[in-house]
């Protein structure tokens, strides 16, 4: 099973791995649409969509379907090859970012050892930054090549506001980094298991709370999710920058955000929150009565409840925060989150100077 | 309040009640700031909600009960025999205010006795639900207890033409034919009726 | 040929044709977009090179930020091939005997470094890796570093100075 000197199993396994956590991530997705809007109308004395089969179940479906046959409209005078490029490429990075995210720990198949990992590479924390600063171009070039006054507004709101956040976010991480002393995110996570109480007291979350706190700030603004979501900004911009498309384009765009959510709590529950880590649990303790498999599982599903929460939280403050203003949001980002995030840096810093020798 | 105060209250309106708040314009200090424990006040109030009994009607299955003075859709009386009330006298057209209903009058043949109650009847009689206003003053104008307001709206239609009510659309159902329709079309009349004589005396 | 070489001739290819096609797309929109494939075909060589920081690097700050803002100002200027001003004659020539003689200077000192000889650290070496690469940078060119840093800081305090309101 060689083939130009590379191991074909392990690609093999890679890509099944692959193909898995991207339909999963497509799977919750569409799913997470449906939780979107129960979890509105429960927030709002309703009930939510519930006529598609039993408690809704089937209108992600349906909306999939009305999306899928609605009419593709490419305007005249829009560019058209950016314009197709522009969902593309939101998808993608949506996509790619899950790569770096472990997902348990491993698997003994066929008496392989299989890492619930696409990839761990030593640059994993940086590799997630670079694919987000990549995403920006998603909405720019979408934006842009729509030719339409709103979509470009909200194109450049869209991404000064990313890059703004970004740098914010980065200085509250490097206080993480500090900690860790290193950038791999399943290193991370196994620093994170060895703490008291199985692993609980050891999540990031306690020794970096106000690192943690900047990091989800930014992490809603990186998403374009309420408060911060100026570039689709309904009641000032129309419908921000997908105002003209329409059909799957306007899908992928829909759906980008929501996976871009899903990896964004996935990401977050991986740095501070012990990523598979079950909780009061020592998972080798576990592993020899159960079984390393089902311990491996276990883990997985901890991960996935973790995530969930997130994204509970995502939408809880999606239906009780308003919007921020353009300058509020600059300010917060420039002015204090940054500052803050230095400061934490700082403390962090001497801390560590002092006690851990 | 005079009008000759500050330039500021000349144009304050009147306070219409004593609930109006003074708003504090007072600059926030560090806490409010923060905004954290506001923010945090306010998911608590949506977490609570979650909770709260849902305001949803679920239509098809639910329906919310009408009024007991509610006035929908008309309905031509028959007595117990089965004949049509009605005998175009016209009282009705010429009560309405929207002048909504029209008539044909037509005199009773020999062996039609079964079918019509007075010597005249109506052999056209349209209301335009469109132009209907729903007011009950053609029920009050009505001497032989001819035309009801039920306790149904007009269904949704795609002509303008579908909302010009004929007879067949208006006439109650016959007692021999279809005793059940008729005695439920019966209930919901004197129901109302009752409902009416009620809300007059009281 | 093994997988590398593949990679590597693969991505000169791109690198190269990307380069091409920014510098003769008419559309400043397209420029900047084939610029950014550069940005990616060159981070891929860097991670050829096993300096998967440095690849990393040139992807935030190059292709996402710097390349971000030449968007910002390319589209708020609402530069497209109709509004490309005319040059004339000598401008182009002037620009084409400038270059000129910037590749003529790159290629010479191309011809006089070691890096022919010594040929690349493949996939064995280390130091383009984080740990590595810091240790150098605050031991050995730890002036260098600091110093850069200076410029960078006198470059945003000027930037704040310009735009203070009075």
């Amino acid at each position: 099973m060689h083939l130009l000197s590379v191991d074909m199993t392990i690609f093999l396994e890679k890509l099944t791995m692959i193909a898995i956590v991207v339909f999963a991530l497509l799977g919750i997705a569409l799913y997470t649409t449906l939780a979107e809007r129960k979890v509105a109308g429960v927030m709002q004395d309703r009930h939510g969509p519930n006529r598609a089969g039993p408690f809704g179940l089937l209108q992600p479906l349906a909306d999939g379907l009305k999306l899928f046959f609605k009419e593709e409209i490419i305007p005249l005078s829009s560019n058209r090859v950016l314009f197709i490029l522009g969902p593309f490429i939101a998808m993608f990075t949506a996509l790619i970012t899950s790569a770096v995210i472990p997902w348990g720990s491993s698997l003994e198949l066929f008496g392989r050892k299989v890492d619930l990992t696409i990839a761990d590479p030593n640059i994993g924390v940086l590799y997630v930054f670079a694919v987000v600063s990549i995403g920006v171009f998603g909405i720019m070039i979408g934006g842009w090549a729509s030719n339409n006054k709103f979509s470009l507004l909200a194109a450049i709101r869209g991404a000064s506001q990313i890059i703004s956040y970004e740098l914010a976010m980065g200085l509250s991480l490097i206080a993480l980094l500090m900690i860790t002393g290193t950038m791999s995110l399943g290193e991370i996570v196994k620093a994170q298991m060895n703490g008291a109480w199985g692993g609980f007291l050891g999540w990031n979350v306690f020794v970096q709370p106000l690192g943690f706190l900047i990091f989800l700030v930014c992490v809603f603004a990186e998403c374009n999710r309420t408060p911060f979501d100026l570039p689709e900004a309904e009641s000032e911009l129309n419908m921000g920058y997908h105002q003209e498309y329409s059909s799957l384009k306007l899908g992928f765009f829909l759906f980008s955000e929501y996976i871009n959510m899903i990896v964004s709590s996935a990401v977050m529950a991986t740095l501070f929150f012990g990523g598979y880590d079950i909780p009061f649990v020592n998972e080798t303790h576990l592993g020899e009565t159960l079984g390393n498999n089902l311990v491996a599982i276990l883990g997985v599903l901890m991960l996935l409840a973790k995530i969930v929460f997130f994204l509970f939280l995502f939408m809880w403050v999606r239906w009780t925060i308003p919007r921020f203003r353009y300058d509020q949001l600059m300010e917060l980002g420039w002015k204090k989150l940054i500052p803050l995030a230095l400061f934490n840096m700082l403390i962090t810093g001497i801390v560590i100077l002092l006690f851990d020798k | 309040m005079p009008a000759c105060g500050g330039d500021l209250k000349r144009y304050m309106m009147q306070p219409l009640t004593n609930r109006a708040k003074v708003l504090d314009l007072k600059p926030l200090n560090f806490m409010e700031r923060l905004y954290l424990p506001n923010i945090m006040n306010g998911m608590w109030i949506t977490l609570r909600h979650i909770f709260k009994k849902k305001a949803t009607i679920q239509y098809p299955e639910e329906k919310r009960p009408f009024s007991p003075v509610f006035r929908g859709l008309h309905v031509l009386n028959r007595d117990e025999e089965g004949r049509e009330r009605c005998t175009a006298c016209g009282l009705c057209a010429v009560a309405c205010p929207a002048e909504a209903i029209t008539m044909e009058a037509a005199e009773r043949m020999k062996g039609e006795e079964h079918l019509y109650r007075e010597e005249k009847y109506a052999a056209r009689y349209e209301i335009n639900m469109l132009r209907c206003i729903f007011c009950g003053l053609c029920e009050e104008a009505c001497p032989k207890d001819a035309i009801y307001l039920s306790e149904t709206f007009a269904p949704a239609n795609f002509t303008r033409k579908g909302f010009i009510y004929g007879k067949p659309d208006l006439l109650i159902p016959d007692p021999k034919n279809e005793p059940g329709d008729f005695s439920l079309a019966k209930g919901q009349i004197e129901d109302r009726k009752e409902k009416v004589r009620k809300d007059v005396t009281a | 040929m093994s997988t590398t070489e593949i990679l590597f001739w693969f991505l000169s290819a791109l690198a190269i044709l990307s380069a091409l096609m920014m510098v003769t797309s008419r559309n400043p929109v397209h420029s900047v977009l084939w610029l950014i494939l550069v940005f990616f075909a060159i981070s891929g060589h860097y991670i050829l090179m096993n300096a998967q920081f440095l690849a990393i690097v040139n992807m935030i700050v190059y292709a996402g930020a710097i390349m971000v803002l030449f968007l910002f100002v390319i589209m708020l200027m609402n530069m497209n091939a109709d509004t490309e001003p005319q040059k004339n004659k000598w401008m182009k020539m002037a620009g084409a005997v400038a270059s000129g003689s910037l590749m003529l200077v790159l290629v010479a000192a191309l011809r006089d470094t070691e890096l022919r000889s010594k040929g690349l650290e493949g996939a064995e070496g280390s130091i383009g890796l984080i740990s590595q690469l810091g240790k150098v940078l605050f031991t050995d060119y730890v002036v260098a570093f600091e110093l850069s840093s200076v410029l960078f800081l006198s470059a945003m305090v000027g930037a704040v100075l310009i735009g203070k309101k009075n």
